[in-house]
């Protein structure tokens, strides 16, 4: 079995079932948490606690001022390279054909050429982050294996897919090959690491919403 | 403090604490860092260690030790002895619990509710800032965490009421209204509770004071003893209920009004079957029933909004109404409202004497908002903030005014017969 059929077959097909049992697994270990009812009166007015936690989610997604620059550049730059990875995963051509084989769903892809431009910008936004998390004396204190680990895993399939398309280091099966890899790697530590916040994002700002909903705060 | 220090005692009353919106807060910080700027802690000192989400390192090690996936590769560590006691400080002294961190997470993790949990366990452990830790004992065993017993309470109240001329109810049968008192306020400003029985008596409020519930703090939250915070909420729910009172009004405390308010119910775990109002919440309602007559007030004034009124409390418009229309020439700080800068002595930290010069620190941001707005005085509805803001003040050498919104409302009542003039 060449390297290239390793990845493609085994490789991937065990990355996507931890990935799946990861995911499942957590989400269930987590709702099947207790959780105290709340029995405070809620503010006279105050919404459903959905449409507050909708609203928190939605609040969370951009800052009020009156915060600094370095909190405006992180936030942009996050934004930068959640965007470029979502447009990379799903507008790629070979993705798409990939997906459609996995799920028989298909979407029309995007040029190749804008695909590398993105590719590049997430890398540097990818770059940006690990500068800033290496060089601010607040972001040093709080990094650890999690987030340094997350980053690495992240970074590999962009930065692989980038080389293959490129035909760039090496032979385009062994680039592809190191890709699929890449990807199963960053499968395998999804669920398991802060990657997974992916998910909790949106447990954390709706409770948040909620909270303040009921209290009747406006923020 | 040199007693041992009880790692499993903490690790129980953390686990016994562990729930669903407690563990989706803790996976999920991304340790991005973008909460420090908005913590006055990390905006007075620079430190690192003053970033919101580092408080929460041994809550979050604890929990992985024995939950996380990571656990499972032993790349989770155990909490120790050495991490309760590294972060004792930052957990009791480095956060008012002011909640603005969570404003500006990308999470929206809510850290103040964790650092009241995870500050139980740290008691648990038997660490804890030891003035803290004695003024919620003081409440159990005396009323108060200042020695206002219940027969000192019937001295102040009788001594305000002959000082300024006015009835005080106190302990009468049935009152549609509770009031209740900080003691910080009977203590230090105790004009701030005949400004409230002025208030009250203005208005033709049906109300009383008891002696059986009457502190609104609770230094049992605030210093992670869930006991005696669950004997004071009791204390004011059984006056209120004896009293037959449909609202407990709550005084010039941020705090108090959390608690109570927010928390009481959950602490006693049961509906409480009256409303929970904070005095500005109180007097607006007055003023919308038309039944606060005021005259103008004329000074330049600006407005600084208790954490726990107006950002966790819902709260915020209430003082504005009331300023709106009487305080003649108001300006508000920037940044206000929800966004505007904790006192820096909220959450018990005022109570921890340790803490003092970091909150003077603290207070250079309030100074500095202050003087951008040129106003003369420096309006607020909590004793807690105003006696934080006034050690800091005098430490600090400012000059600027320090006033409660209830004494000047309290002072520019209109009674019968007189004319609404300004002063
Ligand atoms: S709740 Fe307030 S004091 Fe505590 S960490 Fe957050 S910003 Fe700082
Ligand atoms: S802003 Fe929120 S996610 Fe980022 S480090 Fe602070 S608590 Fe964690």
């Amino acid at each position: 079995m060449s390297l290239l059929d390793f990845a493609r077959g085994p490789a991937l097909e065990y990355a996507f079932a931890i990935f799946l049992f990861g995911i499942l697994w957590r989400i269930a270990s987590l709702f099947l948490l207790p959780r105290a009812k709340d029995r405070s009166v809620p503010r006279p007015g105050a919404p459903a606690a959905a449409v507050s936690a909708a609203r928190g989610f939605v609040r969370h997604m951009w800052l009020r001022p009156p915060y600094g620059q370095s909190t405006v550049f992180a936030l942009v730059n996050g934004y930068i390279f959640h965007v470029g990875l979502a447009i990379i995963v799903f507008g790629f051509g070979p993705h798409i054909l990939f997906i459609n084989g996995l799920t028989g769903l298909s979407w029309p892809n995007l040029p190749s050429g804008v695909i590398s431009v993105v590719s590049v910008v997430t890398l540097a936004a990818l770059a940006a982050a690990l500068v800033r998390r290496l060089t601010s004396p607040v972001l040093r204190l709080l990094s650890g294996f999690n987030d340094y680990m997350s980053w690495l895993v992240t970074t590999a399939p962009v930065l692989t897919g980038l080389l293959a398309v490129s035909h760039l280091g090496a032979k385009y099966e062994t680039l592809l090959a190191v890709h699929i890899l890449s990807i199963a790697v960053f499968l395998i530590w999804f669920p398991f690491g802060k990657l997974f916040h992916a998910f909790l994002v949106f447990v954390t700002r709706s409770q948040t919403g909620a909270f303040y909903g009921r209290r009747g705060v406006q923020i | 403090m040199n007693a041992p220090v009880n790692v499993d005692a903490a690790r129980n009353v953390f686990f016994k604490q562990v729930e669903e919106p407690l563990v989706a807060y803790l996976e999920a910080c991304l340790h991005c860092g973008q909460c420090a700027d908005a913590c006055h802690f990390h905006e007075a000192s620079g430190d690192p260690r003053h970033t919101p989400a580092y408080k929460l390192f041994p809550i979050a090690k604890a929990y992985r030790s024995q939950k996380s996936p990571l656990s499972w590769l032993g790349l989770a560590p155990r909490i120790t002895e050495k991490d309760l006691s590294e972060w004792e400080e930052l957990l009791f002294d480095t956060c008012t619990m002011c909640g603005r961190c969570t404003t500006v997470c990308p999470m929206g993790i809510d850290i103040a509710s964790i650092v009241g949990k995870a500050r139980q366990a740290f008691v648990a452990a038997g660490l804890g800032p030891e003035d803290l830790l004695a003024a919620a004992d003081f409440s159990r065993d005396h009323g108060s965490p200042l020695g206002l017993d219940p027969g000192k309470l019937e001295d102040r109240i009788e001594w305000l009421a002959d000082e300024n001329e006015i009835d005080i109810p106190l302990d009468k049968d049935k009152a549609e209204v509770l009031l209740t008192v900080s003691s910080i306020e009977m203590m230090k400003y105790p004009v701030s509770i005949s400004a409230m029985a002025k208030i009250m008596n203005h208005a033709g409020v049906d109300y009383t004071f008891s002696t059986k519930g009457y502190e609104a703090t609770n230094f049992g939250y605030l210093a992670g003893k869930a006991d005696v915070a669950k004997i004071m909420v009791t204390r004011i729910a059984e006056a209120a209920e004896a009293v037959g009172a449909k609202t407990v009004v709550i005084p010039e405390c941020g705090h108090a009004y959390g608690v109570l308010r927010w928390g009481g119910a959950n602490i006693l775990g049961k509906r409480m079957p009256f409303e929970v109002l904070h005095i500005t919440e109180y007097m607006a309602k007055l003023k919308r029933e038309g039944r606060l007559k005021l005259k103008p007030h004329n000074g330049s004034i600006t407005y600084h909004d208790p954490c726990q009124i107006s950002r966790r409390g819902g709260a915020t418009e209430d003082a504005r109404y009331l300023l709106d229309g009487f305080a003649t020439d108001f300006r508000e700080m920037t940044p206000t409202g929800n966004q505007n800068w904790c006192c820096g002595g909220g959450g018990g930290v005022q109570a921890i004497g340790r803490a003092a010069e970091l909150r003077h620190q603290v207070f250079k941001i309030k100074i500095d908002q202050v003087e951008k707005t040129g106003a003369a005085a420096l309006v607020s509805s909590c004793a807690n903030c105003r006696l934080t803001m006034d050690e800091s003040k005098a430490a600090l050498g400012w000059k600027g005014g320090l006033e409660s919104i209830v004494e000047i409302i309290a002072d520019h009542l209109v009674e019968d017969g007189a004319t609404a003039k300004a002063d």
